[in-house]
């Protein structure tokens, strides 16, 4: 049925071993060293966004690749919690560690709220659903008083981190985002690799084997695509501190799109695929900007191509070439 | 009680008038989503850009050619529906054996690639499509002024509707393609050529949101992004009716452009959202939607 | 320069070193503007490539080369999405060496341009935002808002057809605060003036069909119906308002934001008698039509006050920097740039006020039937002139950068 997104790499053999296999410790200790000195070689706001938009993706398939849910309205988690995160830096004079807990948990009421319903539909129907919801959100944000409408949450101040460092600068907040972002993959990381995981892949592959073993699958699904939509809040939270707004880009359902166009091209339920094609699309839209109608082109092609030829992207070829799981 | 809340029935009639009208164009878009979601179990996220292009199909046949409304009409889901035939040969058919979430994945990039070309080679500001000189002016109905143009796109969609159910539910045709639904394997074993069928059905589908965008033309603008926001809502039209069922597509898209006009006069602010908020109530009590029988 | 600490090797320390060593007078002087709207989406048409073409008519117009300036002009998308806008204006003031940024249609974008303006010391020269929030909750001592206001489109409207006999209004309203603060301040303005407000309807934004909002306008029997939407949507509902007969029946139609660009895509036979304040308008005197064929023979359509505002801006802007002899410190260009009143070809009299604003005549036009109509792009008459006085919302007096700014 339409509840098996297929897994582009062999996950038969992915052991439920609670230590990190050496080579994902290796690329994740180069990505780091990589990012901690990324700054002073390209624009760090870029840099910055890039990585935001990394863990969105994550924590998108983490739904998608490994719950096997496709959500059409992931915009609603990260969008909301950005809205959510900027009032509290802006209104409430949160520092930016509490403004950003507080957007992120803002989206994970709103996940188990919609991912309550939401569950009771499967495949496409859930899909549907998803992005229903997300449009209610959506209007909720075009219409209320808080949000500012057409204009979004401008000016959010770049407060001080804990209250003493000041993140004035963008390079103290891109070690701040860094540590964010890095630390929320992680987390994701260890979600996928924990029993839970395991669980979860079981239920993707056959729903029907895992109740007859005894799982409540309707919880796994509701506690993954709560812990799905808390992590996009997270990234939507951590993005409006570096752009200091939050506006209706990041609730409309483009934005949606935008997530599963990232996790598609870079490889949906492999690691490091979300982060790839993240870094693409960003970089594809940093450049692309003064094509205007031409990125819309350019997302659509790279969308039809990546289903009919390319479903496994760009992380799941290296991995079939490498024979790794990646 | 001939006011409510201080609306006067004559109000209320005209509001209801108007809601059957939007309605029309749910209808017509549903049924098209419903019939390609019975046989091929994709939901074609392209829909509002086909809806979008049967409109500028209409628009350029206009002004380029200077072909009016009535051939238009005809010609433009013609063309649509011919566009979706080589979509489906070239792509859509390379998915059935995956899972149905490719479909959708699919036809939401070539939305995004309709729309993007539409913007960028007509911008966004429209193009004026005039009503054709046989429906200019209306009618003073006592409690409102109907314009003869919207009590067209009444009629024509209920035709439309009309001959739609017809043909799958009660004609032979419509037996196999139902057939086809639930045993393709079995109906090809029978000498019918299955994939041709299915073919025809998505042109089909198609076709029928051309038609609702060549009905549309002259009431609302004709620009790339018309379709954009409409799909949506059409998406939970749908959903509340209970997909692959051709009457219910059809009675919940009346009855929700019903509703929507009710709402714009009793609480305007919500008119929006009301069709999401009666998807997530329908959702809770009848998941399989209205006329949907359970999975 | 704050910022200047975080730059990278590359591009970047090109730019820094160019912050650091003044100009000397003598040598050429570098500037860099930089032209930051829509070019793909609603606002596209009124200023997007033709802003362009207006900065680029000013720099040879002002004949920065001959007086010895070296001017670039620069170009980008901001696609309406505040994100995207002060991504692109981060990066140019901080990598690219832009000095100043111009046009900026989106209202959402403008007001996080102003501050990272702000921020960087460069100067924003804004013409096709309404927002009054730039020179009044948001002002900065770097921005100039140079065309026009929602408030000052409402007092045009809103008071010249009161005072005409269009005393009772219903408000059509996009239900977000755009819409919501382009009809209070309308009302206010018709209040004032007499008149009497007898309802309104929110619509949601973007709405497709507007039969329904139509039909309660009519019901209200007011005289006047006010359009307090945008782009799209005050296109549709002009449309829709003449299929259902409503301007034949003896209510007016004002369109409280439109621009000559919709006027023109709507036509004569839709539009006519639709009243509309603007700050420009191509056929106003010889000087306005001169430069006005100039500028279509370039780009193929006459320009809006928009893309007008966007030359008059360019060419106060320059003048500034040639008095200063860099174009480094932007609130110093500024402060140049508010020191004398001018007299521009395109808006007549006027100056650039202490909080940014620039105060100049606006004027109430109506759309001519296409009897009227001699050409395709003959669509207004002139029914009255705001003075300048009277058309803006005065100072705040925490906007007033005059002291500061010495």
């Amino acid at each position: 049925m339409a509840e098996t997104a297929t897994d582009p790499v062999p996950s038969a053999a992915s052991p439920a071993s609670s230590g990190m296999p050496m080579l994902h410790k290796a690329i994740f200790a180069i990505l780091l060293a990589a990012l901690l000195v990324l700054p002073f070689l390209v624009y760090p706001v870029f840099a910055m966004k890039a990585m935001c938009f990394a863990l969105f993706a994550a924590a998108f398939n983490l739904l998608l690749g490994f719950g096997g849910l496709l959500s059409f309205g992931h915009a609603a988690y990260f969008g909301g919690a950005s809205y959510i995160a900027a009032h509290a830096a802006k209104v409430w004079g949160f520092t930016p560690e509490l403004a950003v807990l507080t957007g992120t948990a803002a989206a994970a009421l709103l996940g188990l709220a919609i991912g309550a319903l939401a569950i009771r539909r499967q495949g496409i129907y859930f899909a549907m659903v998803t992005l229903a919801f997300a449009q209610m959100v959506y209007f909720f944000a075009l219409q209320a008083e808080f949000t500012g409408g057409e204009d979004g949450i401008q000016s959010v101040p770049r407060g001080d981190l804990f209250g003493i460092v000041p993140m004035g600068s963008n390079l103290a907040l891109y070690f701040f985002v860094l540590a964010v972002t890095f630390g929320g993959i992680l987390c994701l990381y260890r979600i996928v690799h924990s029993p839970f995981g395991q669980v979860l892949k079981a239920i993707r592959e056959n729903e029907p084997r895992a109740i007859s073993l005894g799982y409540r699958v309707n919880r796994y699904k509701l506690a993954v695509f709560t812990l799905s939509a808390t992590f996009a809040g997270l990234a939507g939270a951590t993005k409006s501190q570096v752009f200091q707004l939050a506006s209706l880009t990041d609730v409309h359902w483009s934005m949606s799109g935008e997530v599963v166009l990232m996790t598609l091209l870079g490889g949906m339920g492999t690691i490091f695929g979300p982060l790839v094609g993240a870094t693409v699309i960003v970089a594809l839209q940093n450049y692309l900007a003064s094509f205007g109608a031409w990125v819309t082109i350019i997302q659509g092609v790279i969308f039809v191509l990546g289903v009919l030829l390319f479903r496994e992207g760009i992380v799941g070829v290296l991995a079939r070439w490498t024979g790794r799981r990646l | 009680m001939f006011e409510l809340l201080g609306i006067t029935p004559q109000v209320l009639m005209g509001q209801l008038l108007l809601g059957l009208i939007n309605g029309s164009f749910y209808a017509v878009l549903s049924l098209g989503l419903a019939v390609i979601f019975g046989l091929l179990n994709i939901i074609n996220f392209t829909h509002g850009a086909q809806y979008m292009l049967g409109a500028f199909v209409a628009w350029m046949l206009g002004a380029y050619l200077g072909v009016g409304y009535w051939w238009a009409l005809l010609a433009a889901p013609i063309v649509v529906g011919a566009s979706g035939l080589v979509l489906e040969r070239l792509a859509l058919s390379k998915l059935y054996h995956l899972d149905h979430l490719y479909g959708l994945l699919l036809t939401f990039g070539v939305a995004l690639i309709l729309q993007g070309i539409f913007r960028d080679a007509y911008g966004i500001s429209g193009q004026p499509y005039q009503i054709p000189d046989l429906l200019a002016g209306g009618h003073n109905l006592g409690f409102m002024f109907l314009p003869n143009y919207r009590a067209w796109v009444v009629v024509a969609s209920v035709i439309v509707c009309f001959a739609t159910w017809f043909a799958i539910e009660k004609t032979r045709l419509g037996a196999y393609l139902r057939a086809a639904t639930e045993n393709p394997t079995l109906v090809g074993a029978f000498g019918i050529n299955v994939p041709r069928m299915i073919m025809l059905t998505y042109a089909f589908g198609v076709g029928l949101a051309g038609f609702a965008g060549v009905l549309a033309a002259p009431i609302y603008s004709v620009n790339p992004n018309m379709g954009a926001d409409l799909i949506i809502v059409v998406f939970a039209v749908v959903v509340i009716g209970g997909m692959g069922s051709i009457l219910g597509a059809i009675v919940t898209g009346y009855g929700l452009g019903l509703v929507e006009g009710l709402t714009r006069v009793f609480y305007p602010e919500a008119s929006s959202v009301v069709i999401f908020v009666i998807m997530a109530i329908v959702l809770m009590l009848k998941p399989e939607g209205l006329f949907g029988r359970s999975a | 320069m704050r910022r200047s600490t975080i730059f990278g090797p590359g591009l970047a320390s090109l730019a820094l070193a160019a912050a650091i060593v003044p100009a000397a007078a003598q040598e050429a002087i570098d500037v860099t503007l930089g032209v930051l709207n829509d070019r793909s989406g609603t606002y596209a048409d009124l200023s997007g490539e033709g802003s362009v073409v207006a900065a680029r008519m000013a720099v040879e117009d002002f004949d920065a080369e001959g007086k010895g300036m070296n001017v670039e002009i620069v170009s980008a998308d901001h696609q309406n999405k505040p994100d995207i806008g002060s991504n692109v204006a981060r990066q140019w003031y901080d990598q690219d060496g832009v000095d100043v940024i111009l046009d900026v249609p989106t209202s959402s974008v403008a007001l996080a341009v102003a501050d990272i303006t702000a921020d960087a010391n460069k100067v924003f020269i804004n013409s096709g935002a309404g927002s009054t929030e730039l020179t009044r909750g948001q002002c900065r001592p770097t921005t100039v808002h140079w065309t026009y206001d929602t408030a000052a489109l409402a007092k045009g409207t809103g008071s010249a057809i009161t005072e005409a006999g269009g005393d009772t209004w219903f408000f059509l309203t996009a239900d977000y605060a755009f819409g919501h603060s382009l009809e209070e301040n309308t009302a206010e303005v018709v209040e004032e003036a007499g008149g009497q407000v007898m309802g309104e309807v929110r619509h949601p934004f973007p709405a497709r069909d507007f039969s329904s909002y139509l039909l309660q306008a009519q019901g209200s029997g007011a005289k006047v119906i006010g359009l307090a939407n945008a782009g799209g949507d005050t296109v549709n509902a002009i449309k829709q308002a003449s299929e259902f007969g409503i301007t034949q029946s003896g209510q007016q139609l004002a369109a409280l934001l439109m621009f000559i660009t919709d006027v023109h895509a709507l036509g004569a036979e839709t539009a006519q008698g639709l009243q509309l304040t603007e700050a420009f308008y191509w056929d106003q005197d010889d000087a306005t039509r001169d430069w006005s064929a100039r500028f279509e023979e370039m780009h193929g359509a006459k320009p809006t006050m928009v893309q007008a505002g966007v030359y008059s801006g360019v060419m106060k802007y320059l003048a500034a920097v040639e008095a200063l002899g860099s174009a480094e410190d932007g609130e110093a260009v500024v402060a140049e740039m508010k020191a004398e009143p001018f007299d521009d070809p395109l808006f007549g009299e006027g100056y650039v006020r202490a909080d940014g604003r620039v105060i100049h005549d606006m004027y109430l036009f109506e759309v001519k039937s296409p009897d009227e109509s001699e050409s395709e792009w003959d669509l207004y008459t002139q029914n009255a002139v705001i003075a300048g006085e009277e058309a803006w919302l005065p100072m705040l007096e925490e906007c007033d950068f005059s002291q500061e700014a010495g």
